[in-house]
């Protein structure tokens, strides 16, 4: 930052008095919600609006740095968090007792056979095979290896789900969990990347869509992998849990942990931003064929950084389910783990991370209130209804009530997009 | 031949009736990606929306005492077409064209149409619960059985209707689009908005002319599929998906791309979450193998992933998709 002008010194200060006070205003706003609501609510609503900041930090460096189109966020999260769970619960030694473990170890070893056997058809066309001979063979083989790898699992994952429910965690730390997650969910994101970055943002959008929406129908119905609707708990946490230390002690930890996890986090990420590396990611951003015409590999920058994010996602998903001690896949939906990382990012300013964790840490605080706050308004609702038109409530007030709540989600993001486009920590441009 | 007849009726019919949904919904939305060139995620709610706005009309209406031997949902349809297309400019005036106007990248404006998606479900659950719902106001279907001499090939009156509906969508569109001045224009802008507009085209009569057809074919996919299974507020949310592979299946603003496009998707959804081992059981004897109770190529839980993997496949070997629309 040797060049750094005095005009831009300048307008640094003036955003970061604004940061100060905006962050401060936050923590008096916790430190409100600790008074009413109580310490141990306020400890578990930090956490949470924690993990959604690293989660909001994965989405800000794709959106706000990269211009990717992200809504698989829910796919991601559920992807990671999972990842994390398989590593970290306890061992089921009901399932590596039984013979339902080899037969599924075997089962994996055709998993890969067949994943090797298409990648080297799908590959056919470097050594002379017409390219669309290559291609019709790809999707031939793709779907008959499809079909044998389902009749193979078939039979192994009855077994298990017979005789031991099912396969049980690796029974390794939390936080190798956690990596985990992050690598998993960086992995998925990887494949999708390299199929869709290269064509227009609004395919990326589409495929991340499905692609959520495609892990969770699989988790769901892989009862031998994650019990299903059985749901998986208890999470182990990489902290003393609240039945050892107290709710008090216990979150506390935990919430250091996160805290300090989302500070490094965002110390490597600011420094990787102001980092010719972040300089490039701009660039290619503002304008794509003039970074081309540089000679920077737009696609594999983009690529580095899509699978950075999801990483990211991956974590936090993993943070925010462990800290609940819960798995269920059915609990995994849009508006929670996608749109409202969405309204957090871009309220918060896209393209600055302090942004992103306020807006993060903000829209979760309201979020969370806003449950209690849309139920008492429809109850007040209903009975001046009742009272003054005789109109009788329907019977799901309650459930509708929070519906409220989806449509506030949409209003703020369009309102969002068209009076604010910048956020209320705009990003600053770094000059130097 | 009984379980030929299954197979029509399952597999065909079945592929024709959700193709048919999949084709209507698609060519809206690759004619919005073609002329406004971004991907309309709200279309899906906005066919939920025409089906829950005919609800009401047969609530209000079916006291009347209106018979002319068709469901009133589907007496209304014009109505609700003509709503559904006002309905759909004005969520552009509201919510796309100030982006527009403001130059924002068409990105902004997919994630502006998300967020109408988002308002539009939310307030669809607000006013009418998440209940199911019947668009026939407790009468029954009516059903043709056409005899074949063995079992009867089924065929639901909307499922005729529907597909009736949609040919005829895409003939009087096909009309329009070549002979009409305004669908000219519409393929016009679609294929170089500059150029068209130096010729004098005027960009909102288009905009205007795409959202008329585009909600107006919605509110008939919506309508329509509402009366094939339960009105339900999430009816066409899980949708999307199908339609966004079929658009860009059949190639980013072609119509035709799209039609074809939805009948691929919905022939392959329906055909391979199909239980194939009914059609070989006549030949279980001679086969070499014992036949598995189900042996379809995805099992049901799994229909969703038949478009998606479309889409990939369609992604990563020919972007452009059959009928070579635009990749930028």
């Amino acid at each position: 930052m040797a060049g750094l002008s005095a005009d831009s010194r300048h307008h640094e200060q003036r955003g970061f008095g604004r940061d100060v006070a905006l962050f401060s205003a936050l923590f008096a706003l916790i430190l409100l919600v600790a008074f009413v609501q109580g310490s141990p609510y306020a400890l578990r609503m930090t956490v949470e609006a924690f993990a959604y900041a690293l989660i909001a930090i994965g989405l800000n460096i794709q959106w706000g740095y990269a211009g990717l189109f992200n809504v698989g966020i829910m796919g991601l999260i559920l992807a990671g968090s999972f990842a994390s769970l398989f590593v970290s619960f306890p061992v089921n030694a009901a399932f590596w007792a039984s013979d339902a473990a080899p037969q599924l170890g075997m089962a994996f070893l055709w998993l890969i056979l067949a994943v090797v056997i298409v990648g080297l058809i799908s590959q056919s066309w470097r050594v002379g095979v017409p390219k669309g001979l290559s291609t019709a063979l790809t999707i031939i083989s793709g779907a008959i290896a499809f079909m044998v790898i389902q009749s193979v699992f078939d039979a192994p994952t009855t077994a298990v789900e017979r005789q031991a429910g099912w396969i049980g965690g690796l029974g390794l730390h939390p936080l190798v969990g956690w990596a985990a997650a992050g690598l998993v969910a960086g992995l998925i994101s990887w494949v999708i990347g390299k199929i869709c970055l290269g064509l227009r943002a609004d395919y990326l959008a589409i495929a991340t869509l499905g692609i959520a929406q495609i892990i969770k129908t699989f988790l769901r119905n892989a009862d031998w992998l994650t019990r299903g609707t059985l749901t998986v708990s208890p999470l182990p946490w990489p902290v003393p849990t609240p039945l050892d230390v107290g709710f008090l002690w216990g979150r506390s930890y935990y919430l250091a942990l996160s805290a300090a996890l989302l500070l490094v986090v965002y110390l490597l990420i600011q420094r990787a931003y102001h980092a010719p590396w972040g300089r490039m990611m701009r660039a290619i951003r503002d304008n794509e064929a003039a970074a081309a015409s540089m000679g920077k590999n737009v696609n594999g920058r983009r690529l580095e950084i899509f699978v950075l994010g999801g990483a990211l996602m991956g974590i936090g998903g993993a943070l925010l389910v462990h800290f609940n001690q819960l798995f269920d896949p059915a609990g995994f939906v849009d508006l929670n783990h996608t749109f409202l990382v969405w309204v957090m990012v871009i309220l918060g300013g896209a393209g600055n991370n302090r942004g992103a964790i306020f807006g993060a840490v903000f829209v979760y605080i309201v979020w969370v209130m806003s449950e209690p706050a849309a139920t008492a308004l429809f109850r007040l609702a209903s009975d001046l209804g009742r009272d003054w038109f005789d109109w009788v409530p329907p019977a799901d007030l309650q459930s509708r009530a929070l519906q409220m709540r989806v449509f506030v989600i949409g209003l703020t993001i369009t309102l969002v997009l068209r009076f604010a486009p910048h956020g209320v920590l705009p990003e600053r441009i770094a000059r130097g | 031949m009984d379980e030929l007849i299954f197979f029509v009726n399952r597999g065909l019919i079945g592929g024709l009736v959700i193709g048919s949904i999949y084709a209507l919904g698609a060519v809206g939305v690759t004619l919005i990606f073609g002329i406004l060139r971004f991907a309309h995620f709200a279309h899906g709610d906005v066919m939920t929306a025409a089906a829950f706005a005919t609800l009401v009309l047969v609530g209000l209406l079916s006291g009347l005492g209106i018979d002319v031997g068709l469901p009133l949902a589907i007496v209304l349809l014009p109505v609700v077409f003509v709503l559904t297309a006002l309905f759909t400019i004005g969520l552009d005036r509201a919510f796309y064209k100030p982006l527009r106007a403001r130059g924002a990248r068409p990105v902004v404006l997919v994630m502006a149409s998300i967020g109408v998606t988002l308002m539009l479900q939310g307030l669809i659950r607000i006013v009418f619960g998440t209940g199911n719902y019947d668009l026939l106001g407790g009468e029954r279907k009516v059903i043709y059985r056409i005899p074949t001499g063995f079992r009867d090939i089924v065929l639901s009156q909307p499922q005729a209707l529907l597909i009736i509906l949609t040919a005829l969508s895409v003939i009087c569109l096909h009309l329009f689009l070549t002979r009409s001045r305004l669908g000219k224009a519409m393929r016009a802008v679609s294929d170089n908005p500059d150029l068209a507009r130096v010729t004098g085209i005027s960009l909102d009569t288009v905009v205007n002319a795409t959202w008329v057809i585009g909600g107006g074919l919605a509110a008939i996919a919506g309508v329509m599929l509402a009366l094939d299974v339960n009105l339900q507020p999430d009816l066409a949310y899980n949708i999307l998906l199908p339609i966004f592979a079929a658009t860009i299946l059949g190639g980013i603003g072609q119509p035709y791309g799209a039609v074809a496009g939805g009948y691929v998707v919905g022939f392959s959804e329906t055909l391979a979450v199909f239980n194939w081992s009914v059609l070989l059981r006549p030949f279980a004897g001679v086969l070499p193998f014992d036949l598995p109770a189900n042996l379809s190529v995805v099992p049901n839980e799994y229909r969703l992933a038949v478009p998606f993997v479309i889409l990939i496949i369609v992604l990563i070997y020919r972007p452009t998709g059959i009928f070579k629309g635009r990749v930028f």
